[in-house]
């Protein structure tokens, strides 16, 4: 868990973003909002990922 | 891992995040949560040591551990609702922040009754009854 993760993650909101406008300036907005559904949904699994490990973590650290 | 590296870490974040956000993209909130994340796992390290020092001053003074372990969960608790609260209000869901902060009350206020009880019970046979 280091602050690539953070970057990764980053250039993944941005990548999507200007893709969405990307698409919809070319006229195919139903792609536009399939790639963003397509990289939110990629992000979340990376975020639960982190979150269950920070979860696990306080929980073993807490002792409940 | 010293405060600088944490308060860098931090405005990095806090700006890839801003950025996301401005660009349109729902992520940036998602940026923000892993922040936070982040510079948790930063200062793990110093916290274990707080913990294992509370630890054994426990074990020299208090015969029975179980009120040290209770107040280690009850910190762990706060902890958790307090991150799910911020995030909540980030995010703009205040109604849902609240709730989550009243879910970790109850389940604080729980796990300690018995420690409440027993320090009662202690001042009652104090008393010159």
């Amino acid at each position: 868990m280091d602050i690539s993760s953070v970057f990764q993650i980053a250039t993944v909101g941005i990548l999507v973003a200007v893709l969405n406008q990307v698409l919809n300036s070319v006229g195919r907005s139903e792609q536009a909002t399939m790639t963003t559904l397509a990289g939110v949904v990629i992000v979340l699994f990376w975020v639960i990922h982190h979150i269950s490990d920070l979860f696990s973590t306080v929980q073993t650290l807490f002792q409940f | 891992m010293g405060i600088i590296q944490i308060v860098g870490a931090a405005l990095v974040v806090t700006i890839l995040s801003i950025l996301v956000k401005r660009m349109g993209s729902d992520i940036g909130l998602m940026v923000s949560i892993l922040g936070g994340i982040l510079i948790f796992f930063m200062v793990l390290p110093q916290l274990i040591e707080v913990i294992s020092v509370l630890g054994n001053l426990a074990q020299n003074i208090d015969t029975n551990l179980n009120h040290i372990t209770i107040i280690l969960r009850v910190i762990g608790v706060a902890y958790i609702a307090e991150f799910g609260a911020q995030i909540c209000k980030d995010a703009g869901e205040g109604a849902i922040a609240s709730k989550i902060e009243l879910s970790g009350k109850v389940i604080i206020m729980v796990m300690s009754a018995p420690v409440i009880v027993s320090f009662l019970n202690v001042i009652i046979t104090m008393l010159p009854s």
